[in-house]
This record gives C-alpha cells, structure tokens and sequence, in this order.
C-alpha cells in the first residue's frame, strides 16, 4: 500500500516495463511451465500451450499495444451550463488488489487477471492455487524475480491461511473458483467494502436442436468437454435434445472421440488426467448416476477418467446436481426446444449457455429467453478466446466481466471530472439563494434535458 | 420471510419475458414522468414536513434531476439496449459476435432520507430501462414522502414488475434474507457493509452509494469571494445533508483569515441576518440526526453561526477553526450545516493529510493554477473529483457517479 501511495505504478513506462518484464518471464520459462503443468494435470503440451501461455501472450499483446489509449482522460459530453469546463473520466488504479486462482488452468487464471492489474497501475498480491504443487511452487521461486517486489508479491496459503490473507484490508478481490468459497470471499470483502470480481462456475447447458449437422456438433461438444478433461469452468457440462437427436448424437460422439484420441484414450497423450485425488474421487462418484453409452474407465493411480458419455438421467442424480468439472457429458432428453428453455430456467444461471442449430431463429430464442454469463451458438469455448467480448457470469455464476480491455476496467477506478472556471461566476449566481421562481426558471431551461421525438422502435 | 411472496411475484413475471419489449419499458418509464407531473405539489409539501426543504431545492435537486434522467434515458434506450457489435479476429471473421444488453432480473433499490425521490427514482429509472423487475424501499426516516411514495407510484407502475416496500431496520434485513438479483443501495458505509454481507449469501452484485469526509482544499491563488460562494452553497445546501456536500476545509492560515469574513458575506447573501428566518435554509430531517450534528459544534471554535434550535432542528450555517484532526468533527462525515476549517502549511500537507483518510466520495480543489489543480488530481483517490465549484459534477449525466473504498 505505501507502494501504491508513493505513486510509482502510475507513470506508463513503469506499466509498460512490468507487463514486458511478464513477457520474459513467460517466454524464457515455457518449458518449465510446461513440465510443471505436466506434472500436475497430465495436461497435453498444445492444450497448455494454447489455454495457458498462448491467452496470456494475447492478453499481454493487447494490453501493451492498447495502454497508452486505456489510460487516457475520457473526455464526455457537457451540457450548456459546462460548455466551458473540462470534464472527463480519470482512470484511476484502485490500489492493492488480490487475486486469487483456480488449479484447472493455474497460470492464465493467475496472470491473466495481473495483467489487467497491473496495465491499470495497482500493485499486486497473487495467490496461486495450493492444488497445483508443482505450478505453485514455480511460480513463488520465478515470477517475483521479474517483478518489482515493492508492487507484486505472490503468497502461497493452504485454506486456511488464505482465510487469513482475507481479512486484510485489500482495494479490490478478483477470485476465481466455486460458488461456495466464492461466498466466503464476497462476505470477506463486505467488512471492509472491497469490489470483487467472481469467476465461479455452473453446469452449462448444451441445447442440439433437430436440425443440425451431427457430426460437427459431435466434434465441437467433444472438444470443449474433453479438453483439459473437462476441467474447464466454460466446459459444456449437459446435453439436451430430442430422443431421436440423442441416438444420432452418441453414435457421432463415440467417432469424434475415437477420432480425437483413438480407441483406448487412456494411452493417447493428448488428454489429460484429473488434477488431484480427492477430484478424483468425486467425479468418480458422478459416475453412478444414469447409464455409461461411451467411456466409464477410470485408473485410480494415474488419475484416468475416459472420455464419458451417460445417458437416461434424472435431474436429482448425482451428475446432475453439481457441476462435474470432469471428462463426462450428460445427455437429458427434452421433447424440444420450449422444454429445453423452461429446463435451463428452472436451475441456477450458468456461465455459459450453448446452443446448437442450424437455424437462427432457434439460437435466437434461446438466446432470448435465457440470462447466462456468456453464450456461444454452433460451439464450445470459441467465445472465450476473443478478448473483445466480456466474459463473466452471472447469479451463481459469478459476477464482473473481464478478458481484454475489460480487465484493465475492471481494475480501474473511473473517476469522474469537472474542471471549472475560476471566474464566470454571474452564471452561478443563478443556483444561489434568496431563490426565486425566476432563478429556477433559467437554471432548468439551461440544464434541461429535452425529450426528443418518438423512440426508434427495435 | 414476509417478503418472500412478493420477491417470488416479480421473480415469476421477470422470466414471462414481460419486462424485455422496448415498448414495455418506454411505457412503463413514461407512467414515472406522470408521477413525478401529478404528483408534484405533493412532493413538494411531503419534503417541507420532512425536512423543511426549500420548493427551489426540491424543485432541482428532486423533480428536476429525475425528469432530465428520464428524457435522457428515454431519448438513448434504443441504442442502449441494442447489441453491441465488436472486433473479431479471423478465426471468428465469419461469425456473429456481439454484446448482449440482458436485464439481471429482480433488483431491489434502497433509497436514504436526504434525497428521498431522486435516489429512489434514478436507480429506479435506469433499471426499469435496462429490463429489471423492481423491489423499492423508501427511506422510513423521511416519512411523508414515504407514505406518498408507497401510496402513489404503485398506482402508476406495472404492479406485477414493481412494487415499493414500507420497512424499518428490523424488516429490512428480513427483506435481505431474499435472494435478488441486483442489490442499489444509498446509505452509510456501516449499512452498507450489512447490505454487502447479505448480498453475499446470494452471490448477489451490489451498487453501495455510501458516503465520507469530502475534503475541500483552497489554494492561495484564487479568487476567495467566487470561492467562499461556492463552498458554502454546496456545504448549506440541504443543510448539509448531501453526500457529495464539502466536509471541511484545508488552507494556508493565511487563505483562512482571508476566507472567514468571504464565508460570512456568502452566507448573508444567501440567507440573511437571521437564517432561521430565510425560507431558503432546510432543517435536519430528525431529532436524532439533530442531536448528533449539535454534538459536533463541541470542536474547535466557532467563529461563524452555531446558533440552534431543537424544536425546529434548526442549525444555523456554522464555520469552525482551531480544528483538530482527532476532534469529534473529523471522526464521521458531519451531514449537517457546519463547514470546519483546517490548515496546512501546503498543498503537499494536504495531500498528505488527505490520504491519510478514507477515501472520499468526492475531493474539491479550489485554485487559479492548473498545476495546482491537477498535482491533487493525480496524487489522491476518491470516487469523483471536481476544481473550483462543489456538487456540480454530479449533475453531468455523462460523469460516473459513484464512491471508492468507503
């Protein structure tokens, strides 16, 4: 904080040699992060190139190509009392913001976020997952050798001293994980009135409508469920469709698996494994709900869940009533589209809602008729990676928006700015008291927003 | 919850899609503006009982304000909600990419006393064009207008979308046992932290307009009558109970000696010899709040007013020096009619002394020199800022309103 105070994050030279500084560090540690992430997911080396390194390559490209224009005085629009002033929106920093990430995609859920921080001129305490040993402890040893020490630190913290780091006093909290803890941060926060940004989770609903190209779909579900082996927070979660759709549908799955990581997936070494035992454990468990059509094998040792497919489910089984965050994919039948709609209503809203139709009026309506974080039409995931649409959730899917220039805002204060005229003051005179019916009369018709004509209808 | 029937109410008309046609909220906003036309007088003499507010203030900082939130968001709400198409990259070249304006769902707005119609309204405004269903709890401490407000708007508003809920402190927090989709609150930073904690139960997002100690400091070049004008309409608007009002003062002792008897003139000019009797002076809204304004007067010294009247909860507009940073006046934001003054040796001191404070709702700056100005600017944090007049920037629509910190 007394960092912060100083004023040394402000200057952009400053901002500019931090971010390029995270650059390095990710360029000149590759095969490390590599390894680590290897170690700790079996993660496959494209996926943690592409999910990991790749996005915060991006990220960082967009942040200093675009900072000298984020950073600058908003100047907006002035009615005719302000004709003459200077008003604008100042971005701010907000000060000392924690960031706390998930072990699913360990390194750009950590530095994604610092990136935004840091471009927006805060200084910085990141937390690492503690599941991810292997990724936590390169990054405690690497990273602060690139940074500044006075303005980036990072902690490492089991729950318990996490709960601990918690009750300080920070400026802003960007966390990402599940709902539950999220509460717990959220109600950490409130004693001392710090804005958070959640990135939290949900079952995202995955709707295939009658008329489609099968196999496609099949290839795009597959790949946003399977990659990373399902642990992943945009991942479609559950299949609905029709009962015909269902029995074109598994048949397409099992070639696009197979496709993808040949008959026994178990040796392919694009597909990783689950990060942990007790994770292990409880996606095991989802097992048990409905009728294995594809997959089920599991390897306790290394962690190996096949890529799974379950068919005739209840929505009170298992699978059903948490977010699997594990190589499985559900399939609920519906008997069409207004079912599907009513389905997803009926549950918490999720991060990502999916629909695929090669019909627009059928993406449309449920676009229209349901409230989800982020939505995708016609596949998985691909709206994650454009920096240019916000992603967030929403309900208990989190809240806050960020990728792109929308992390840099979220770290901002914007701080809005009127800069008057010393003199002038016969104008003011007309605001002051001993009021008069006149007085008001001149003040109103100065300030006065008309109504224009009739609204433009949609 | 007693109020659980209602939130399901609302909840339940949200997902019929009612809320979502243009149409819909257009008319919905345009029975607002007939409330505000009808109901007018009304308004007016439920904040004189209230608060004794002068039909000027009221007629601006009220009625006014809302109409112009109004006609600006019913002039934009076409291009608002549109979607909002963005760059794509070529692997999306093809693809339809685009931000879509959804309402959260069922919002509740809590309005405070001091500005009871527009920071109810307002919120409520923006959230009724942007598709929501609304929960509105008036402040029960401004009691007239809460009894028109309960009594009148539901008359004008879709009461399966919107509905306006009496409730003191104890069913207050009851209400917030409700899971709502968007919580607005306006208030003190200690309801605000219960608000907060609440909505975390629910992963529920928060809007908190709190307040604090908005600092005021006036340089050695300016113009010291243009200033001691300004400061005191916004510090005695209101009476002082305005979040954004000016809290106190940090100069040079040499701008003091030159702004005591400026200060002494503005408040003449205003308010007369006697500003008990002007009809442009409010009152403090209870007897309560009275008591704890009156209780500050024991700081410093006074040099201008500190005249009182309990039954009338009257404070006259009052100056204080020889001010402390640990008096009882620098503890809590004073919400009342007293501007204390504190010197510094330079603009560095202030700045200094100034974030060694929470961060406030508003920092003011008074001076000539842009330097000046701007060197305060860029070495503090507060939620808006705004040189050489008080308030005005929070009537500039296009300016983010809003707090930082506390």
């Amino acid at each position: 904080r007394a960092a912060w105070v100083s004023g040394k994050t402000r200057p952009m030279e400053y901002r500019v040699a931090q971010l390029e500084a995270l650059g390095r560090f990710l360029d000149e540690k590759k095969e490390d992060i590599l390894e680590a992430i290897a170690l700790d997911m079996g993660k496959p080396p494209f996926e943690a190139e592409l999910s990991e390194i790749f996005l915060c390559k991006n990220e960082l490209h967009e942040a200093l190509n675009n900072l000298s224009h984020w950073v600058k005085d908003q100047h907006v629009d002035r009615n005719l009392v302000m004709q003459l002033d200077s008003t604008f929106i100042r971005k701010d920093p907000y000060g000392v913001v924690l960031i706390i990430a998930p072990w699913n995609c360990p390194i750009s859920l950590l530095l994604g976020p610092l990136i935004g921080a840091v471009a927006a001129g805060n200084c910085v305490i990141l937390k690492p997952s503690e599941v991810t040993k292997n990724t936590e402890r390169l990054m405690a040893e690497a990273l602060p050798s690139y940074l500044d020490k006075d303005c980036v630190a990072l902690v490492t913290a089991g729950v318990q001293e996490t709960t601990r780091l918690l009750e300080n006093k920070f400026d802003y909290i960007f966390y990402t994980g599940n709902p539950s803890v999220g509460r717990i941060v959220m109600a950490a926060a409130a004693k001392h009135l710090t804005p958070v940004m959640l990135e939290l989770g949900g079952k995202n609903p995955c709707y295939v409508c009658d008329t489609c190209d099968v196999q496609n779909v099949a290839r795009r579900v597959a790949w946003g469920r399977f990659f990373n082996a399902g642990q992943t927070c945009a991942g479609p979660d559950y299949v609905l469709c029709s009962a015909e759709m269902q029995e074109k549908l598994v048949p397409a799955l099992r070639k696009a698996i197979t496709d993808f990581y040949g008959f026994n997936p178990r040796v392919s070494p694009d597909f990783a494994r689950i990060v942990g035992d007790t994770h292990f454990q409880r996606v095991q468990a989802l097992l048990r709900s409905g009728r294995v059509v594809i997959g089920g094998q599991t390897d306790e040792k290394e962690r190996y869940i096949a890529p799974t497919v379950l068919v005739d489910l209840q929505p009170s089984d298992p699978v059903m009533q948490e977010e699997i965050f594990g190589p499985i994919l559900s399939i609920i039948t519906v008997a069409n589209m207004d079912e599907a709609i009513d389905f997803i209503n009926s549950r918490e809203r999720p991060l990502v809602v999916y629909a695929f139709s090669s019909d627009d009026k059928v993406v449309n309506q449920v676009l229209e008729r349901t409230s989800s974080g982020g939505f995708c039409g016609n596949d998985t995931l691909m709206h994650v990676m454009l920096t240019s649409l916000p992603f967030g959730g929403i309900g208990n899917s989190g809240l806050g928006m960020y990728h792109g220039k929308f992390t840099f805002d979220t770290f901002t204060h914007h701080r809005g700015c009127l800069h008057r005229n010393m003199g002038r003051e016969a104008l003011n005179t007309l605001r002051y008291p001993p009021y008069s019916q006149q007085k008001l009369g001149i003040v109103r018709a100065a300030s006065e927003v008309k109504r224009k004509g009739a609204c433009t209808l949609l | 919850s007693p109020h659980a029937d209602l939130v399901s109410h609302l909840r339940a008309a949200w997902l019929s899609g009612k809320t979502r046609p243009m149409e819909y909220r257009v008319a919905q906003l345009e029975a607002l503006g007939r409330f505000l036309d009808e109901n007018k007088q009304d308004i007016l003499k439920a904040t004189a009982l209230d608060m004794r507010k002068p039909p000027f203030e009221v007629e601006l900082s009220e009625i006014f304000i809302c109409r112009s939130e109004l006609n600006h968001t019913l002039n934009h709400l076409g291009t608002w909600m549109k979607d909002e198409h963005v760059e794509k990259n070529w692997v999306t070249q093809l693809d339809s990419a685009f931000i879509r304006k959804d309402p959260y769902g069922v919002v509740l707005i809590i309005g405070p006393w001091n500005y009871p119609i527009n920071l109810l309204l307002v919120p409520l405004i923006g959230a009724i064009a942007a598709g929501n269903c609304v929960v509105m709890k008036p402040s029960e401490i401004s009691r007239n207008v809460e009894r028109l407000v309960a009594e009148m708007l539901p008359r004008y508003l879709d009461k399966d979308c919107f509905a306006v809920v009496t409730a003191g402190v104890e069913e207050t927090t009851r209400l917030l046992e409700n899971k709502f989709d968007y919580i607005f609150f306006t208030g003190s930073p200690s309801v605000g932290k219960i608000v907060m904690a609440a909505a975390a139960k629910h992963l529920t997002p928060v809007t908190l307009e709190l307040g604090g100690k908005n600092p005021c400091y006036v340089s050695d070049t300016c113009d010291v009558q243009n200033v001691a004008r300004r400061v005191a309409w916004g510090r005695f608007f209101n009476a002082g109970q305005t979040c954004v009002a000016p809290d106190y003062v940090l100069c040079s002792a040499e701008m003091q000696e030159k702004l005591l008897p400026a200060l002494r003139e503005a408040i003449a000019e205003f308010y007369g010899s006697n500003p008990q009797e002007s009809p442009d002076f409010a009152r403090i809204v209870g007897d309560k709040q009275f008591q704890r304004v009156q209780a500050l007067l024991r700081s410093g010294r006074v040099v201008i007013g500190g005249q009182m009247d309990a039954q009338a909860r009257y404070i006259a507009p009052t100056v204080l020096v020889d001010v402390q940073q640990d008096d009882p006046i620098m503890q809590e934001e004073i919400f009342g009619p007293i501007l204390p003054i504190l010197t510094v040796a330079s603009v560095d001191d202030a700045i200094a002394f100034i974030n060694a404070q929470e961060r406030p709702l508003a920092l003011y700056v008074f001076s000539s020199c842009k330097k000046v100005v701007n060197r305060v600017l860029e070495r503090t944090s507060s939620g808006g800022f705004c040189a050489n007049d008080t308030i005005m920037h929070m009537t500039l629509t296009s300016l983010p309103f809003g707090g930082i910190g506390t």
